[in-house]
């Protein structure tokens, strides 16, 4: 296994272990660059996780301090949980659903497509689908993604069919078990889907696509690839020139390490990421480092999201299988008839007893909460995600008061909805009820979005320099030999899930660098 | 399709000593003269038996399942004596609360909140704390105390843990026999 000193200088450090993080690294190490991989988290490995969701949320879930602001439910709720993303090797990979699917091409356009809306932010991509499809295809390829490649749709669970009878019956067309990156037959050295349900809490039959299992095992067989896990980026350093040189972090027992690096890749998700930046504030950048724009940490997306969960007489038992392999996409499209810009796909999703408690509708009590969750072995269920707007308000910034354990100012997340997100919303409330109702559900509940398990936009991509932070390639516009890897470079959401196109992105990104150091540029 | 017995492996014995307690509860029943069903309360170390009962009844009210036997709402609450023994905030946040809680329904009923017979009254007292610190604490608690427990999903129907058992793969993942044809 690689083992690189701390005064190695070539090579490229990469900060998180996740889609972008771990792909980057790997794909890198396979063209012979040498790479470190430091992730704030442990290493849990597939035997290691639970079947059981507390203990799970215990073990994966990143808890660190976080402070929270706006008109969001999320900020009453859950002040100091604005995310639930995961804090261990393999990153959000670790614990995500497994949907795959590809940006619209009108996605990587909006500004051009859905014009000046007021209060969004909103920009076309610096790259269009045409460019992105090539990349899309090798993420596709490697991640395993059913209905392409010749790899077959999953077998639809209790949760799927009701979803999938109710859709048919009020016209919907594109309904299916989804683009997943979740083995329907064995590949790539993994197993085939035990339908086992516990997908969020980490994949025990290892069907499931995670970087903990694929990328970075593959990247470390290389010997090129040093993943250094409880390895928390405290702060990138640069030197007179306005290079990126070292990157300094905290072990375990806490004792600060300064590794130097000739490119630094950050990916430290879309709370993260801008925190370090701004955390590493110098002379030189004194709103934060590559920051020259002031876009660092703004247009903080997280989806338009909500769930919608009916009761039927009689059982579905919801929670036996994938979490989420069942899509309608009809409603995907951009169609500004319905009252609203851009769309949302509709997909399956299963919570457990415990955590429906805590999220069916967070505060409540008494019997009109507890008649809901008696009908939990006859209950049905779908998560709504959505393109939500940009908004340079919505931001992620240092909180002025509340500290880490290293002395660092901690995350402080500001969401409000827009317009847009809560006619979204409400038009898919009403639409996801609509398809229980039609067959035969007898109560519907609207379900709150949850703590955000999408985070976008933090270090967004743009043409020009002052309006984003990073070019085309991920690459920071004020420093050459930095970059960012994750769904922060997200210039617009899209509706569907993010982790193909961080994938794809990651991908293309390493043949950038490669190429780029190879020709001394950086 | 495939049913879930909702009986549970474990309801038979919390029934009868009363939340799974290691207490030898007749010896203790005899001593002092108090039904079985008291013993767990009388084991508390820090808070009042009483105080302890009506935690347990305000616990039910919160979540209130007709078809769960008190246990359950005892398994949830006891915790709360130990967290007052390592706390002394957290005992005057409970003692106070309770306090309260019954000066509220001797005003009100001239019992106390435990005596007060009907589940609508008692709902009208508690969302007269409902800002309070004592019951928005109680209430996040209780969302994973009460639902946490393994013995208490088969009553909702949850299986629980699923890899050990080979997944739902042939267990029914996709049994569901009632839906109209697609």
């Amino acid at each position: 296994m690689a083992k690189f000193d701390l005064n190695d200088d070539g090579v490229v450090v990469v900060i998180g272990s996740g889609a972008g993080g771990g792909t980057l690294g790997n794909e890198l190490a396979q063209k012979g660059v040498k790479v470190v991989i430091l992730e704030a988290g442990p290493r849990t490995e597939m035997q290691d996780f639970v079947n059981n969701e507390w203990e799970s949320f215990t073990q994966l879930a990143w808890t660190d301090m976080r402070t929270t602001s706006g008109n969001w439910r999320v900020a009453r709720d859950f002040a100091n949980l604005p995310a639930w993303i995961v804090k261990s090797v393999g990153g959000s990979t670790v614990h995500w659903a497994g949907a795959s699917l590809r940006f619209d091409e009108h996605e990587f356009k909006v500004r051009s497509i859905y014009g000046n809306v007021p209060g969004a932010n909103l920009q076309d991509w610096p790259i269009t689908l045409a460019e992105m499809e090539p990349w899309y295809a090798r993420a596709e390829n490697k991640m395993g993604v059913t209905r392409t490649n010749g790899i077959p749709g999953l077998p639809g669970n209790n949760n799927f069919k009701v979803m999938e009878a109710g859709a048919r019956k009020l016209g919907y067309k594109q309904v299916h078990t989804g683009r997943m990156a979740i083995n329907s037959e064995p590949r790539d050295d993994r197993g085939s889907c035990q339908q086992i349900g516990f997908c969020f809490q980490g994949c025990k039959s290892g069907a499931k696509w995670s970087t903990l299992y694929t990328e970075i095992p593959k990247g470390e067989a290389t010997g090129n690839l040093e993943v250094r896990p409880n390895s928390m980026a405290l702060k990138v350093e640069h030197d007179a020139s306005g290079k990126v040189v070292a990157v300094i972090y905290a072990d375990e027992v806490g004792k600060t390490h300064r590794q130097k690096a000739r490119i630094v890749a950050v990916a430290g998700n879309s709370i993260e990421s801008p925190r370090l930046l701004l955390n590493s504030a110098s002379s030189a950048f004194p709103d934060g480092l590559a920051n020259s724009s002031g876009q660092v940490g703004r247009n903080y997306m997280r989806h338009m999201t909500g769930s919608v969960y009916a009761v039927f007489d009689n059982s579905v038992h919801m929670y036996r299988g994938t979490t989420m392999a069942g899509i309608i996409l009809d409603e995907a499209r951009n169609d500004p008839s319905r009252g609203f810009l851009g769309g949302y796909e509709m997909e399956t999703l299963s919570l457990g007893l415990p955590f429906m408690a805590a999220f069916l509708n967070p505060g409540a009590w008494g019997r009109s909460f507890t008649s809901a969750m008696e009908g939990y072995p006859r209950m049905a269920g779908m998560w709504l995600v959505g393109e939500d707007m940009p908004q340079e308000t919505n931001r992620v910034t240092l909180d002025p008061k509340a500290k880490d354990k290293f002395g660092l100012p901690v995350a402080s997340v500001h969401y409000d909805d827009h317009p847009n997100d809560v006619a979204m919303r409400n038009h898919a409330y009403k639409q996801g009820s609509a398809v229980y109702e039609a067959v035969g559900a007898t109560v519907t509940y609207p379900t709150t979005p949850y703590p955000s398990t999408h985070n976008l936009g933090t270090n967004r991509m743009s043409a020009k320099p002052k309006d984003g932070v990073v070019n085309k390639f991920g690459q920071t516009h004020d420093i050459k030999n930095l970059f960012i890897s994750d769904g922060s470079q997200f210039t617009t959401g899209g509706a569907c899930n993010p982790t193909l196109t961080i994938v794809a992105l990651a991908i293309r990104q390493a043949d950038h660098i490669a190429g780029a150091m190879q020709r001394k540029e950086i | 399709m495939r049913e879930v017995d909702r009986r549970g492996k474990y309801s038979r014995r919390i029934f009868l000593q009363g939340a799974a307690t290691a207490l030898p509860v007749a010896a203790v029943a005899s001593s002092t003269g108090i039904g079985i069903e008291d013993a767990w309360a009388e084991a508390a170390t820090t808070l009042a038996p009483a105080t302890m009962k009506t935690l347990v009844k305000v616990a039910r009210d919160i979540y209130p399942h007709d078809f769960l036997v008190d246990s359950y709402y005892i398994t949830a609450v006891k915790p709360w004596d130990t967290k007052a023994a390592k706390d002394p905030a957290v005992k005057t946040l409970l003692e106070d609360g309770v306090r309260r809680l019954d000066q509220d329904a001797q005003d009100r009923h001239k019992v106390v909140y435990v005596q007060v017979p009907w589940e609508a009254d008692r709902i009208i007292l508690l969302q007269g704390i409902e800002h309070t610190d004592f019951f928005k604490k109680l209430r996040s608690d209780l969302v994973v105390s009460l639902y946490n427990q393994p013995e208490l999903w088969p009553k909702f129907g949850y299986e629980g843990s699923s890899h050990e058992h080979g997944g739902y793969i042939n267990r029914g993942f996709s049994d569901i026999d009632w839906l109209p044809k697609v």
